[in-house]
């Protein structure tokens, strides 16, 4: 069988493009009210009072606050350090102090007038500069071999601090939920979120309810990118608590304006690197420090941390690495998951350190890299010794070869003097990457991840998981899986919806581990079915031999053939209902020390390497990127074009995050809190992309798979700001790379025009 | 609420007079960007877009005249104005993007007043003029006297944009435009500038600049202007227009840009402009 | 005030307060869900229908404006024309969340109307005001290709 790698239509497709699909904001209202969220306009401020009017709100209108809670006040992730209502501070401008529902949206939007909060403002922490002399939410050290000692003795120290900026999520669908209470007292709640179960335990939280009592509900969603990983949990509790006090179902449904201000982002970062390097250019040892802005409230900053210091060395080889990292907190909306999770700001610095290093050294940057690739039997500063699966040079090789990188590169390089005034200035840049596959370190072995199938009484397969449809493709590729290691066909396996009543906790639908883990154990329970019914209609036949299952169909002896989905029905009938379930555990070698930072971090790694071409325009210094060649070895590819999809659609993000993209504050204020001030890539700003697949199997993963979602994410922005580079001779250390910021860097060379002699007498005007 | 929505312009006049306070509608392409609440708030609206005599571009003699709801994507598509003044036809096609340019109209962009609007430069270096009615009858201003402040037009009560009037340009004059952007499409302008100029016996002649998102209002930079004219075609011309565009203009940081950048965005397309007369 | 839209070629006779968007009238009182909110301030293109078959964006239309107007939705388009279209458009990776699609086919079909062979550079004009955050516009542009290798 060769379903995988093949293509088969996604089965969302046809209802997406035809409009049919119901989204969260689509089902009907069904009689529920609307609720809206007071929000704290100052950064940081004592609450002295909070007042609700009910006489000057819409009739019915009700409101909530923390007073209100009927457990503890804070969202379940990690910890439950972030409030679900702001009770006596307010951390960040945004922050909800209190929740109202009314009848219709614009009674819920008037209910907001009749809260009156007395607030008496303090001091806030606005950026990484002060907040670093706070005590940090969290630290982490990594080390290996002896670092100081030998940054001390370098033959060459190079040394640079990068720093990347916000970035907020855009999906297009903004955040969406729904609560509403049985009568027997059991809460259901159906949303737009990535991880039911998130939602499930917070809930569970706050409102100390038996997990049968709670019911959520994932729908279809319009976009996640990792924003609606830790976010939806804080949606879903205010929206139960407007159901329970209004008494009837309540729909929050956030617009842009909200959804921007009062969501979680990617982690602003500051990235300093001091480098021992060779006269060859050889890594001989490196000092990392890495610190991210937390935002107000802990939420999952320590495990972005985590993926940040584990990434942040590269996939370079080096023996001596000393890496701190800490999360810092700020009077900001709080920091969380955005696809790459702490790996794109670590490798964008690594990235322009490498290319540092190559101009210190006259190199170019392919050859820097090759010099120093991470290869199979070399160690990661975790002591982690890379296994056969290891492709960073094959990455490299294939990007450079494709493109022609190191001619072009030399040659831009030295025609730049010789450009004529008033053409557009070319630039072509490089990046090598990796990302860690699956959760961190000890992450899926706590996780517990189960997953179920069952047999249906027409003879299919419901495959059973908590894995969530967010355009990437997981109701593709998980049946997919599932008929390929059983011999199905596609059409013999449904997927359950993700509904906590109906599906086990296989986990978040996070860290590209879909399919790597998730698909592996739905391959395992659904083989295991095909087993148990094989075994039986075995029994049942005269010749008692063992029986196969292809395309569908199972073999016996003799020739003979029936539809397996006929046996399986047969089976149902006979044997009534069956359900196999399993829980996933990772590889016993895969251990991990949470205290040393040594071992195992992740079972394997992606790779990938991105060439960014671009153009400067030589008078307004705009930048843009032309194509992108795009090299990721994933391991398998499961299903090629929505790997491919998932490669250009990261990829532009990262290259829009290293060029344009920016979350503007003032005293903790955005200033840029709509689509039309915070600036996304329109079809026009979007280079061409040229995507190659590579695969290097991982014997671990389910059918060699490494995991693709957020692999992209890591190398777009190093490119595209080595090309602008490479087209200027503007050395870039912090993203955006926005016009603004290269005239600031570059006021010394390029100023305006200064006035010239009486251009009447000029020398040489006589042209 | 009261909502109109006459079929003529003096059935749209009289609702005027009895009722000045009417907010007239376009493309509500930026009328429409507010909060509900604040839309329910107006107390009358008056449609003029289904108003025939107010859409169209025509000639009429030596003037192209273009009513207020025509839309930038039938000024982007006419063939008149693609001959005749061509930077607004650029301008058109750099608004928003087609949905937008469907919709928003040529009136609108100016009644909205944004120091930003795409095609405001064009319309101060086009000398162009903008006859006005209402309840008073009509009157015919020069567009640089019509944008008086930030968000400040110089309609009265009651007042509505009827047309505008473009002079055909000066034969043999070149015409420029370029946006500045925040992106590609769907972008507010960080400096918009527009150019028209002529040169005859290897001077330049006539020269007529503006910059949008500069200052409060989009500006003819006059200074600028009046010492160019008549010098000698050379490229250190160009060199010296920029830097005085640049002196001219008193731009700030903003959420789409920087007060630097503007300025050393214009002066670098005003110097590239002028350098293509030259070549 | 009540006013009379043809929506999909039906007679749709509406009511409610002269401001309010055409993007709830079809969402809220039609039940046209496929049109999409993605903004609410005309930049994301996730709410355009034809007006008068032109792609507008519904979101910054007034009722007042609606009046006697031929709307055409993705649901009346999606489920007229060009189906070779629409299957080439998921199977080429145009789509992967779906929430900007809807608006994309509609500019996309309104394109194609007027010009059944665009470049690339034209593709890129009339689909600039929709924005997508999935797909890096490439699987778009892909449909658009085969569209016309299928020619």
């Amino acid at each position: 069988m060769t379903l995988l790698g093949s293509s088969p239509p996604r089965p969302d497709g046809a209802s997406k493009v035809d409009g049919t699909l119901r989204y969260a904001n689509d089902l009907p209202m069904d009689g529920a009210w609307h609720g809206a969220t007071l929000r704290s306009p100052y950064p940081h401020a004592r609450i002295r009072a909070l007042q609700w009017h009910p006489e000057r709100a819409p009739a019915g209108a009700v409101c909530v606050t923390a007073a209100d809670l009927p457990g503890p006040n804070g969202v379940q992730l990690l910890d439950d350090e972030w409030p679900v209502l702001a009770a006596e501070l307010v951390q960040h401008v945004g922050e909800p102090v209190a929740v109202v529902a009314a009848p219709s949206k614009l009674a819920a939007r008037q209910a907001l007038r009749a809260i009156e909060v007395d607030y008496e403002p303090l001091e806030p922490t606005l950026d990484l500069s002060t907040a670093g002399r706070q005590e940090p939410l969290y630290s982490l050290e990594l080390k290996s071999g002896e670092a100081e000692e030998e940054l001390a003795r370098a033959h060459l120290l190079v040394e640079g601090t990068y720093r990347t900026g916000h970035q907020e999520h855009i999906y297009i669908e903004c955040q969406v939920m729904s609560a509403g209470w049985e009568a027997d007292g059991s809460l259901v709640v159906e949303g737009s979120m990535q991880c039911p179960y998130f939602v499930h335990r917070s809930l569970i939280h706050v409102f100390g309810l038996t997990a049968e009592r709670v019911v959520v509900k994932a729908t279809p969603m319009g976009g996640g990118f990792g924003g609606k990983e830790d976010f939806p949990s804080v949606i879903a509790l205010h929206a139960a608590l407007l159901a329970k006090a209004c008494g009837h179902p309540v729909r929050i449904a956030y617009d842009r304006h909200e959804d921007i201000i009062g969501t979680t982002k990617r982690h602003p970062s500051v990235v300093t690197h001091r480098a021992a390097v060779d006269a060859e250019g050889h890594l001989q040892a490196m000092e990392i420090d890495v610190v991210l802005d937390g935002g107000a409230f802990r939420t999952l900053s320590p495990v972005v941390l985590s993926r940040a210091v584990l990434h942040a060395a590269g996939p370079y080889r080096c023996p001596n690495v000393h890496i701190r990292g800490k999360v810092v907190r700020t009077n900001t909306a709080p920091n969380g998951a955005f696809r790459g999770f702490g790996a794109p700001q670590v490798q964008f610095a690594m990235e322009r350190q490498m290319d540092r290093i190559a101009r210190r050294l006259g190199l170019d940057p392919l050859e820097i890299r090759l010099r120093n690739v991470l290869e199979e039997g070399d160690r990661l500063p975790t002591g982690q010794t890379m296994d056969e699966s290891c492709s960073a040079r094959l990455c490299l090789e294939k990007a450079a070869r494709e493109t022609d990188f190191k001619q072009r590169w030399r040659h831009l390089e030295a025609q730049r003097r010789d450009i004529a005034d008033g053409d557009s200035m070319p630039g072509v840049g490089l990046s090598l990457y990796f990302h860690g596959a699956g959760f961190t370190g000890n992450g899926e072995r706590v996780l517990q991840s189960v997953i179920e199938a069952a047999l249906l009484e027409d003879g299919r397969i419901e495959v059973r998981t908590a894995a969530v449809e967010m355009g990437q493709g997981c109701d593709t590729v998980l049946p997919m899986m599932a008929a390929e290691a059983s011999g199905l066909e596609l059409e013999d396996v449904v997927l359950a919806p993700p509904d906590t009543s109906r599906v086990p906790d296989s986990g978040p639908s996070v860290a590209s581990r879909t399919s790597m883990v998730v698909g592996g154990e739905v391959a395992h329970v659904v083989s295991e079915i095909r087993d148990r019914v094989l075994a039986w209609w075995s029994d049942r036949q005269e010749s008692g031999a063992a029986h196969t299952v292809e395309d569908g169909l199972v073999r016996g002896e003799k020739g003979q053939s029936w539809p397996f989905r006929e046996v399986a029905r047969s089976y149902a009938e006979a044997m009534g209902p069956l359900v196999v379930s399993r829980q996933h555990e990772p590889p016993e070698w895969q251990v991990f020390d949470e205290e040393t930072y040594q071992g195992v971090a992740y079972p394997t790694y992606a790779f990938g390497a991105d060439v960014v071409e671009v153009e400067v325009d030589p008078d307004t210094l705009e930048v843009s990127p032309k194509k992108v060649t795009a090299v990721c070895e994933v391991g398998r590819v499961l299903h090629e074009k929505l790997c491919v999809g998932q490669v250009e659609g990261g990829t532009l993000q990262a290259v829009a995050w290293g060029l344009m993209e920016e979350v503007k504050l003032e005293e903790g204020r955005y200033l840029n809190d709509r689509l039309a001030t915070y600036i996304i890539p329109t079809i026009k700003d979007s280079p061409e992309m040229e995507v190659h697949l590579l695969e290097k199997p991982w014997k671990g993963g389910a059918f060699g798979a490494k995991g693709v979602g957020e692999l992209p994410m890591d190398g777009g922005a190093p490119a595209a700001v080595s090309a602008v580079e490479n087209a200027t001779g503007i050395e870039v250390d912090a993203i955006p790379a926005t016009p603004e910021r290269f005239l600031a860097l570059t006021s010394a060379r390029r100023q305006v025009p200064s006035e010239p002699e009486d251009p009447e007498r000029a020398r040489g005007a006589d042209r | 609420m009261k909502a109109l929505a006459p079929r003529t312009l003096d059935e749209a006049l009289l609702q005027l007079t009895q009722t000045p306070d009417l907010r007239p509608l376009a493309g509500c392409t930026d009328l429409m960007v507010s909060e509900p609440e604040d839309r329910r708030d107006w107390s009358g609206v008056l449609d003029l877009r289904g108003i025939s005599e107010l859409r169209g571009i025509e000639w009429r003699g030596e003037t192209l005249e273009i009513g207020a709801v025509t839309a930038f994507s039938e000024i982007r598509d006419s063939p008149e104005v693609r001959q005749s003044f061509p930077a607004l036809a650029e301008a058109a096609s750099r608004i928003g993007g087609w949905q937008i340019q469907n919709r928003a109209s040529l009136g609108g962009n100016m009644a909205n007043a944004s120091p930003a609007g795409d095609s405001l430069p064009v319309l101060l270096v086009l000398d162009a003029q903008v006859v006005l009615v209402g309840p008073e009858g009509k009157r015919s201003v020069p567009y640089r006297d019509f944008h008086l402040g930030y968000r400040q037009t110089a309609l009265g009560p009651g007042e509505i944009i009827g047309w505008v009037q473009l002079p055909k340009p000066p034969v043999g004059a070149t015409q420029f435009f370029r946006k500045v952007g925040t992106r590609e499409a769907q972008a507010i302008s960080k400096v918009v500038v527009a150019l028209l100029a002529s040169v005859s016996d290897g001077q330049i002649s006539d020269y007529r600049l503006a910059a949008g998102s500069v200052a409060e209002t989009p500006v003819r930079l006059t200074e600028v202007e009046e010492s160019i004219v008549g010098r000698a075609l050379k490229p250190e011309v160009a060199d010296l227009a920029g830097h005085l565009a640049a002196q001219a203009v008193r731009p700030i940081d903003d959420v789409r840009s920087t007060a630097e950048y503007r300025r050393f965005a214009l002066a670098q397309v005003v110097r590239r402009m002028t350098l293509q007369l030259v070549r | 005030m009540k006013s009379e839209l043809f929506v999909n070629g039906k007679s749709r006779v509406v009511e409610g307060h002269p401001m309010d968007r055409l993007l709830d009238i079809l969402r809220d009182e039609l039940g046209l869900i496929g049109t999409k909110e993605g903004c609410g301030e005309g930049e994301c293109g996730a709410c355009t229908v034809l007006m008068n078959g032109e792609p507008v964006l519904s979101c910054l239309i007034p009722r007042i404006q609606c009046e006697a107007a031929t709307v055409e939705t993705v649901e009346g388009l999606a489920a007229a024309e060009a189906r070779a279209f629409l299957e080439g458009f998921v199977s080429d990776g145009g789509v992967q969340c779906g929430a900007c699609t809807p608006g994309i086919i509609v500019t996309a079909l309104a394109l194609l109307r007027d010009n059944p062979h665009p470049d690339r550079q034209e593709v890129q004009t009339a689909l600039a005001g929709n924005l997508c955050r999935c797909t890096g516009y490439e699987g778009i542009h892909r449909a658009f290709d085969r569209g016309a290798e299928d020619e």
